[in-house]
């Protein structure tokens, strides 16, 4: 479980997040959602250590992330897998040794069990005929799927997924989201997708958490999100015609 | 300043200890390559003709009274004082620094960088460490390689148009040799590898938005490391020639 306590930040004297606080639960695909802008991305750097945030703090599992020293936040991060919006690639490796890449890092496993795990973990993203190849050859979806790939190389306790369906197609972006679910119960990982894709929410949320101008404006269920609830989620979730006709069928 | 203490700073950052050593070993064996044996073309091709061209040069001006040993002396003389050790780093600064910029920019602007960081890797060290070795041990050798074609350029020259016997020449070579003179080049290289490499790494590593500012940070590395150089060339000259 990740728990944000009071998290705040500010660039120069404009305030991207006002004392956020949240749960995202093991187990469970938990979204963050929001406009662009709203502060989705900076709470996930923060919480990921990438930004440090001005006030509040992070924990992992009752670990107080923020708190730690280099050494026990590198400790940490080894327990953590993230997919990036443009999948974050190593241009100048192949498919297979970007999922090989931390377990040499990382792992104290020899060059077989490496090469063994690395092609277990493309097979589970059905990539297993892909490891000679170079990002460039790959499709987008493909990108993705390495991502996710070497995300779990490391087994790792929490997923961070950074707007995992930018620049798909509704067919490949639903292959990712129940990637993404799946993968999260087998793992029985803690899973933060942000995301402001609302088919992507409605496939594959379990939480969801509203950011509005840095602020969690509201927190529930995909089936709640459906009822509404403050204005500006409102207005973020039945901003189509398909959401507002979903709703109304619902009603 | 603010530039200066980030530079200190990620300096500080990447002269730490690998993660894994092996990595490392792979990573500075494919930095000397990239720098070093990528860059012997151009600068065998630059060093030949500049020998050649001193030669003729030198052949010009004397006359008269001027022993024609001048020209092997001349030739040897501006290899080793400052075109090898100056004039090397400085292409280099634009072939290998705008090439570790721009790579080094562009991880960073398709988030390879934070992806690295993520996984618990000091990305400064990982990416940055190699380069700054690899520079600093595989320009030396470049320079050392330099100073010899274009002495060799400028002999063969002095003989092939007539200006010069090789013996005059090779008389020349040999008149008032300091063993000093190629200690001070070599220890010139040495920095200047370092600056190329570091001064480039930096302006790649913190370079943000997209395309365009790669582009910019890959002008901004090889700008800076050229006129870095140039002033480290007046500081060094003048703290051990004078």
């Amino acid at each position: 479980m990740i728990e944000l306590h009071s998290i705040s930040k500010s660039f120069g004297n404009h305030h991207v997040l006002k004392k956020v606080s949240a749960v995202f639960e093991q187990g469970k695909v938990n979204f963050v959602i929001g406009r662009s802008g709203s502060g989705k991305s900076v709470m996930t750097k923060c919480t990921v250590g990438l930004i440090e945030p001005d006030l509040g703090h992070v924990t992992y599992d009752g670990r107080d992330f923020t708190a730690m020293n280099l050494k026990q936040r590198k400790a940490i991060r080894q327990e953590i897998g993230m997919l990036f919006q443009g999948s974050a690639l190593f241009d100048s490796m192949s498919v297979e040794e970007n999922v090989r890449f931390p377990l040499r890092m990382f792992s104290s496993l020899g060059e077989k069990d490496i090469q063994l795990r690395a092609a277990a973990c493309l097979e589970r993203v059905e990539l297993e005929d892909a490891g000679s190849r170079f990002p460039s050859e790959c499709s987008g979806g493909m990108q993705k799927r390495v991502g996710i790939a070497r995300a779990i190389a490391m087994n790792p306790k929490y997923l961070f997924c950074d707007e995992p369906n930018s620049g798909l197609d509704p067919q490949t972006a639903i292959v990712i989201d129940q990637l993404i679910k799946e993968i999260t119960v087998e793992y029985g990982m803690t899973t933060v997708v942000v995301s402001h894709d609302m088919n992507s929410v409605m496939e594959a949320s379990d939480t969801i958490h509203f950011v509005h101008e840095g602020s969690i404006l509201w927190d529930g269920d995909r089936h709640q999100l459906l009822q509404g609830g403050v204005p500006e989620l409102e207005s973020f979730v039945f901003a189509s015609d398909l959401m507002r006709q979903v709703r109304q069928n619902q009603k | 300043m603010f530039h200066v203490g980030r530079y200190m700073q990620l300096l500080s950052k990447s002269f730490r200890r690998p993660e894994k050593a092996r990595m490392f070993r792979e990573l500075f064996v494919q930095e000397l390559e990239s720098i070093g044996l990528q860059s012997v073309g151009i600068v065998a091709l630059l060093s030949l003709f500049m020998g050649a061209v001193i030669c003729l040069q030198t052949a010009h001006q004397i006359g008269g009274w001027i022993p024609v040993y001048t020209i092997g002396f001349t030739v040897r003389q501006t290899m080793i004082l400052e075109f090898s050790p100056t004039l090397i780093p400085v292409i280099l600064a634009g072939k290998v620094g705008s090439n570790i910029a721009s790579q080094l920019g562009s991880m960073r602007v398709t988030e390879e960088i934070d992806a690295l960081e993520i996984m618990g890797v000091n990305s400064a060290s990982h990416l940055i460490l190699p380069k700054i070795l690899a520079g600093v041990l595989i320009v030396p050798f470049l320079v050392i390689f330099s100073m010899a074609l274009g002495v060799a350029a400028g002999a063969w020259i002095a003989v092939a148009t007539g200006v010069s016997t090789l013996a005059d020449f090779e008389y020349g070579m040999q008149v008032d040799f300091r063993v000093f003179d190629v200690a001070y080049a070599l220890f010139k290289t040495v920095i200047f590898g370092f600056i190329l490499t570091s001064v480039s790494a930096y302006h790649g590593y913190y370079a943000s938005g997209g395309p365009i500012e790669v582009g910019r940070s890959s002008t901004r590395a090889v700008v800076w490391s050229v006129v870095i150089i140039m002033v480290s060339n007046l500081l060094i000259t003048q703290m051990l020639l004078n």
